[in-house]
């Protein structure tokens, strides 16, 4: 089978026209580095199927960062391709085209984004360019699906071009002799856009923006989330809960299978939140609880993703981060990681150093809850008393800080400098964005709800086999002794290995005190990361620097919540 | 003029690029956006704190560390 490969530099509509190309939707985003693996799809290819690879984006075919390490890799596999250049960029894009043609491998070159030349007042003689590159050069805007009809009828022309090799100055002399006999430019004045844009990363101004947006993001996602909540939680309790009691009753609300499907009753009734059966909280946490947070935090930050705030926040914030030893660009990766780890953990990639990526990542795992699980923590902890969520989230925002500072210390190197791309601010398209969130959802219904139900399997199984009270028992000095919690808490750390959403809501029925949840609720999200970040960590790490940065958890989570259980005692 | 680095300029200030005071690591990193000697850039914003430095370099605007910034050399 043919491979064909999108590449380009990043942030010009790559995964957008891959989705056009092949029907199969991949997140896009308005800033550079959205895709950092490479996805594939098919399509029709001179009336064969062909295989489409999105392409990270890279500047050049000298990497400097993993993701473009990973572009560059795949060149050498492809037989044909596709160049996407951002059309208002015409100059800063041509030197990777001009560096693809000096490979010799057939392509077409896009000039994506054609619609906002005409708002900046740029020209580009098409043909002109075409006689200069010597391949077929089209048009298209990607979001409109304009001109994508015409790039793939004109891939069948795509050749090998004559490789002409050249210095790096002789190639920007001819970037520049091309961009001036193909580009006219028209004198635009500053679009509001342009004008917001360069204000939100004037220092003032800038923080003062960001404090609002970041307040407001948080109020809405925590308002959609809550009611939500209730929506979902009157459902189960009207609808889902007389058919559960029933079921109960036909498997006389005892014995082995009802523990497992249904799992205790309380004072004969049904606790959603504390039964622990396979379809009573099992499904209750992933649908009820956490699935209305998950919905509103990737609504609202797939708001902030395509506007192109994200960036200038990074701007914003990269003298902050400097001091733990990163740049202000990994920031966006522990937005993500609010989300879920995974992702946030695989856009380290586009840091540059492996120590920069040890720091995100180590960082991230200790001190960044997923979206899951802090959405049991509000709906637990938050039912003590706001005091009290501040309380769990206080220190590990403080952790984050000390803890980057130590490690930016201990660790040999220095951290690299910010240097990224600001993409204008965009007008939202609101089809992507809710295919977007739609992709998200079903990514999580699909990875966490089997995982979930696992855990709650792995519960009832290991209480019914006295598992847990035989490690709780080894564990006490620590459990007990050190954080000063039931054994039973051991259960939760447990199963935090698999979901740490399922082992927060393991700690309601214990009876904890509200200092005891904070210190637990800590602790979960500190001590390990769950199962899919753990893989990922590994992968990205390696098996040294994943038992480095496990060492760090551990040891943090212990300092921490005995800190925390001395101070609440 | 007399030549400057990035963090001297002023915002709003137009200059050309004349020298860049590093290896060839960050010649060619600087390069891969479009900073090269002979380029024009305008200043847009800069931050507290040796925070970044925002320049436009033809239509795209790219935020630059402090300590990057520091070895750009310019001429209004």
């Amino acid at each position: 089978m043919k491979k064909i490969l999108l590449m380009g530099n990043p942030n010009v509509g790559k995964s957008v026209i891959f989705s056009r190309l092949t029907g199969v939707f991949v997140v896009a985003s308005n800033y550079p580095g959205t895709t950092v693996e490479f996805v594939k799809g098919s399509m029709v290819f001179r009336g064969e199927k062909a295989e489409l690879l999105d392409v990270p984006g890279t500047y050049t075919l000298r990497p400097t960062t993993k993701a473009e390490e990973v572009a560059c890799e795949m060149l050498e596999e492809g037989d044909l391709v596709i160049d996407v250049v951002d059309a208002t960029n015409l100059e800063r894009n041509l030197n990777l085209t001009l560096e693809l043609i000096e490979c010799g491998v057939p392509m077409v070159v896009v000039l994506n984004m054609w619609d906002e030349t005409k708002h900046r007042g740029i020209t580009i003689d098409v043909e002109r360019l075409e006689e200069y590159l010597g391949v077929p050069v089209v048009c298209t805007c990607g979001v409109t699906g304009e001109g994508i009809k015409k790039l793939v009828s004109r891939l069948e022309e795509a050749k090998p071009t004559v490789a002409k090799k050249r210095t790096s100055e002789g190639k920007w002399a001819e970037i520049g002799r091309i961009v001036r006999e193909t580009q006219s430019l028209v004198h635009h004045h500053h679009t509001f856009a342009e004008i917001l844009g360069d204000a939100s990363v004037r220092p003032i101004f800038g923080l003062l923006m960001a404090g609002v947006i970041i307040y407001l993001a948080f109020k809405v996602v925590r308002f959609i989330g809550e009611w939500l909540v209730g929506l979902t939680e009157s459902l189960f309790d009207s609808l889902w809960a007389p058919l559960m009691m029933k079921l109960s009753s036909l498997l006389g609300s005892g014995g082995f299978l009802h523990n497992i499907l249904i799992g205790e009753l309380l004072e004969g009734q049904i606790d959603f939140g504390q039964s622990f059966g396979l379809l009573t909280t099992g499904l209750f946490v992933p649908f009820a609880m956490v699935l209305p947070y998950v919905f509103s935090f990737y609504l609202i930050l797939g708001l902030l993703e395509d506007s192109g705030y994200l960036p200038r926040l990074a701007v914003l914030v990269d003298n902050v981060t400097h001091r733990v030893g990163l740049h202000g660009f990994s920031s966006i990766s522990m937005i993500l990681g609010l989300g879920c780890n995974i992702p946030g953990a695989l856009a380290t990639r586009v840091l540059e150093t492996k120590r920069e990526r040890f720091i995100a990542v180590t960082l991230m795992a200790i001190c960044v809850p997923c979206m899951a699980q802090i959405a049991m923590i509000i709906g637990l902890v938050g039912a003590r008393g706001g005091g009290y969520l501040a309380a769990v989230f206080g220190p590990l925002f403080i952790v984050w800080g000390a803890l980057g500072v130590v490690l930016n210390r201990i660790l040999k190197g220095e951290s690299m400098e910010l240097f990224m791309e600001i993409p204008p601010y965009r007008f939202l398209y609101w089809g992507a964005l809710v295919r977007k969130l739609g992709m998200r959802i079903r990514q999580f219904i699909t990875t966490a709800i089997p995982l979930v139900l696992l855990g709650v399997l792995i519960v009832n199984i290991l209480y019914t086999l006295r598992v847990i009270e035989f490690v709780g028992r080894i564990t006490a000095p620590i459990v007990t002794g050190l954080l000063g919690l039931p054994k039973d808490v051991v259960s939760a750390l447990i199963i935090g290995f698999l979901r740490k959403d399922v082992a927060v809501g393991m700690l309601a029925p214990l009876g904890l005190t509200s200092g005891q949840l904070v210190v637990a609720c800590v602790v979960l999200t500190m001590y390990f990361p769950c199962v899919g970040t753990f893989a990922i960590l590994l992968r990205e790490l390696g098996i040294k620097d994943m038992l480095k940065s496990a060492g760090i958890m551990i040891i943090s989570a212990m300092l921490v919540g005995g800190l925390l259980n001395l101070i609440f005692r | 003029m007399r030549p400057m680095d990035l963090i001297q300029m002023k915002v709003g200030q137009v200059g050309t690029v004349v020298e860049i005071q590093g290896g060839h690591g960050l010649i060619r990193r600087l390069q891969a956006l479009g900073i090269r000697v002979g380029v024009r850039v305008i200043k847009v914003s800069s931050q507290i704190m040796r925070g970044p430095v925002t320049v436009q370099i033809g239509n795209a605007r790219v935020a630059i560390g402090f300590g990057m910034a520091r070895k750009i050399i310019v001429r209004a």
